[in-house]
């Protein structure tokens, strides 16, 4: 058993965890730190490794080519003048905020909905779950073709969607990718507003209903409290999402028409990939890291991840 | 428990349905039909004529060698996952040690990272390694950044191993290795099989990396595969509806086969 113990024991690099275990009855179940080494230096290398480095690149010259060149604080001097950037974080947060505002209610609804007894949720459900199976790109592709002006939906319903060049517009390219993003992720949202209903104590329903609460009001009193730290979650994950936007800009708009839905993802894909800036780049996703970070922090604080809080403390 | 069925949510459910469920009948009706018969009947009709030419299409237009691409990927993104993570979520929920706990916090703060914010610095390290175009250069990032909500997962499910159990254990001096083999992994199959239908969705569905990373046909995975296709052949809708519908068959027959697994793990993922 120990030799298979050993053997299987994942040792990438090879150098780290060599150490063996102490064995002993004091120490049952409880694994040193070396148990954590090799998952952690494998992320370290390609999440923490490269925070560091795009920092450093954001004060470089790169082309991709060669090797990257000092060039002090000029790529920050260019972002800040940039009308393109300033325009894309408003994009963003325009993007954030239309994907909440949209999203939330939807998947409240539909969640505590799904979290009932009723005979046809099951078939319902398992439905409402596709889009969350697929591929961004496909969605995009999809969607892409659904709303082509010739051949996809618009045309046939003109009289809904008038001349159906719907991403021809700014307000229309945004309304496809804030449709688009909706479509593909309320089924997410509505499946972990689904599990927190129905972590719900019923306890707190039958008393409502004996002090004569109707539905609505026990929705408003009991199911909305009782959601508040999914809803951070959920709204946290949104966020981060919405910030990070990339294949269904790519793929649906381009950016386009002209700049009018180039969120900062993308622009930073552009500055970097296309245009072939990567001290740009890396200066804008330097950006995103400290939004993301921010973000990231309140999500630990606020929803109790880290101690593993539960809501139902106290009942 | 509930007096009445809820009329009103039960309508909006319905009608949000139509919206999910429409989409994806135009999809796979438009995939059965000629270009001259989806473009004069439109798409929300039904067929009238049934071809699988776009099928045949799609797959020589070089699907089955992405669908080869994107398999291989997956398998070796599951692959480390499984290698990695269960050691890593045994320690964070059984080991004493302080680091433990703050390793914990870091894979959570990893979870915030967006794969954009480190792209172009991945793309240095892999071009470095000269792991550029090579589907393991994709592997690896791919795997990385699997691996946050997989330990998120896998650590709640070990947390419900109870203490007593490990006194069990104790009985027989077993090292922290034997606990691991002989109890903690049995113990978390269901964990287990979450983070490796996670993870493989993750590589299925993956797009930034394989596109900044890999440029040639020989490495092309099939989310690049659909924008690829797109752009070239945008105007043939049934056939780019047939690739997109390809492209979701084996996650469909995933879902069906462990939908209880992916679920669990959805709704793990956002928090208990």
């Amino acid at each position: 058993m120990t030799m298979l113990a050993t053997g299987r024991r994942p040792a990438p690099g090879g150098s780290t965890v060599s150490r063996p275990a102490r064995s002993g009855a004091s120490s049952v179940g409880r694994p040193g730190f070396a148990w954590a080494l090799p998952a952690t230096i494998f992320f370290a290398l390609f999440a923490l490794v490269p925070l560091a480095a795009v920092a450093v690149l954001s004060f470089t010259s790169w082309s991709g080519l060669g090797d990257p060149r000092f060039v002090g604080l000029e790529n920050w001097e260019t972002l800040i003048a940039d009308p393109v950037m300033l325009k894309s974080l408003w994009l963003s947060l325009l993007f954030i905020v239309l994907g909440v505002v949209t999203q939330t209610p939807l998947s409240i609804l539909l969640g505590v909905w799904a979290a009932g007894n009723q005979r046809n949720r099951a078939v319902l459900s398992a439905i409402y779950f596709v889009p969350l199976l697929l591929s961004s790109a496909a969605i995009s592709v999809l969607w892409r073709a659904l709303l082509d002006p010739n051949f996809g939906i618009p045309g046939q319903l003109s009289w809904l969607f008038g001349d159906g060049n719907l991403l021809g517009t700014q307000s229309g390219a945004i309304g496809v990718l804030i449709f688009v993003g909706m479509w593909q992720f309320t089924p997410f949202h509505t499946l972990i507003y689904q599990g927190a209903a129905r972590g719900i104590p019923p306890v707190l329903y039958q008393a409502a209903a004996i002090d004569g609460a109707g539905m609505a009001r026990q929705f408003f009193a009991i199911t909305l409290p009782q959601l508040r730290n999914t809803a951070i979650t959920s709204i946290i994950l949104m966020v981060v999402g919405g910030l990070t936007t990339f294949e269904t800009v790519l793929i649906l708009t381009n950016g386009g028409p002209g700049t009018d839905t180039t969120i900062t993802a993308f622009y930073m894909y552009q500055e970097a990939f296309q245009s072939f800036d990567f001290g740009v780049g890396s200066a804008i996703a330097l950006v995103l890291v400290v939004v993301a970070t921010a973000i990231s922090l309140v999500v630990v604080k606020v929803s109790g991840y880290d101690k593993m809080n539960s809501s139902l403390e106290g009942l | 428990m509930k007096p009445r069925p809820n009329y009103l949510a039960g309508a909006g459910s319905f009608l949000w349905l139509l919206v999910v469920a429409i989409p994806l009948y135009v999809m796979v009706s438009g995939t059965f039909q000629t270009r001259a018969e989806f473009g004069d009947n439109g798409p929300l009709s039904f067929p009238t004529s049934f071809t699988l030419q776009n099928y045949a299409d799609a797959i020589t237009s070089g699907f089955g060698r992405y669908f080869l691409n994107t398999v291989a990927v997956t398998v070796g993104v599951v692959a480390i996952v499984l290698l990695l993570v269960p050691p890593l979520s045994y320690a964070i929920v059984r080991s004493q040690s302080r680091a433990a706990s703050f390793v914990f916090r870091f894979f959570l703060l990893g979870l915030a990272i967006p794969a954009q914010a480190v792209i172009v610095p991945v793309f240095y390290l892999i071009n470095a390694v000269g792991l550029y175009d090579n589907l393991i250069g994709v592997i690896l990032p791919t795997a990385a950044f699997a691996l946050p909500i997989c330990t998120l997962i896998l650590s709640g499910t070990m947390r419900d191993i109870t203490g007593e159990l490990y006194e069990a254990m104790a009985m027989d001096g077993a090292s922290p290795a034997r606990a691991f083999f002989r109890l903690v992994l049995p113990l978390s199959k269901g964990g287990l099989s979450t983070i490796a239908v996670f993870s493989a969705l993750q590589a299925w569905n993956g797009f930034l990396f394989p596109l900044i990373l890999t440029q040639s046909e020989d490495t092309r995975v099939v989310t690049l595969g659909l924008f690829n296709f797109q752009t070239q052949y945008g105007i043939n809708i049934p056939g780019l509806l047939a690739a997109v519908t390809l492209s979701m068959v084996p996650v469909l027959l995933v879902y069906l086969f462990a939908r209880r697994a992916l679920v669990q793990g959805l709704m793990g993922a956002g928090g208990k």
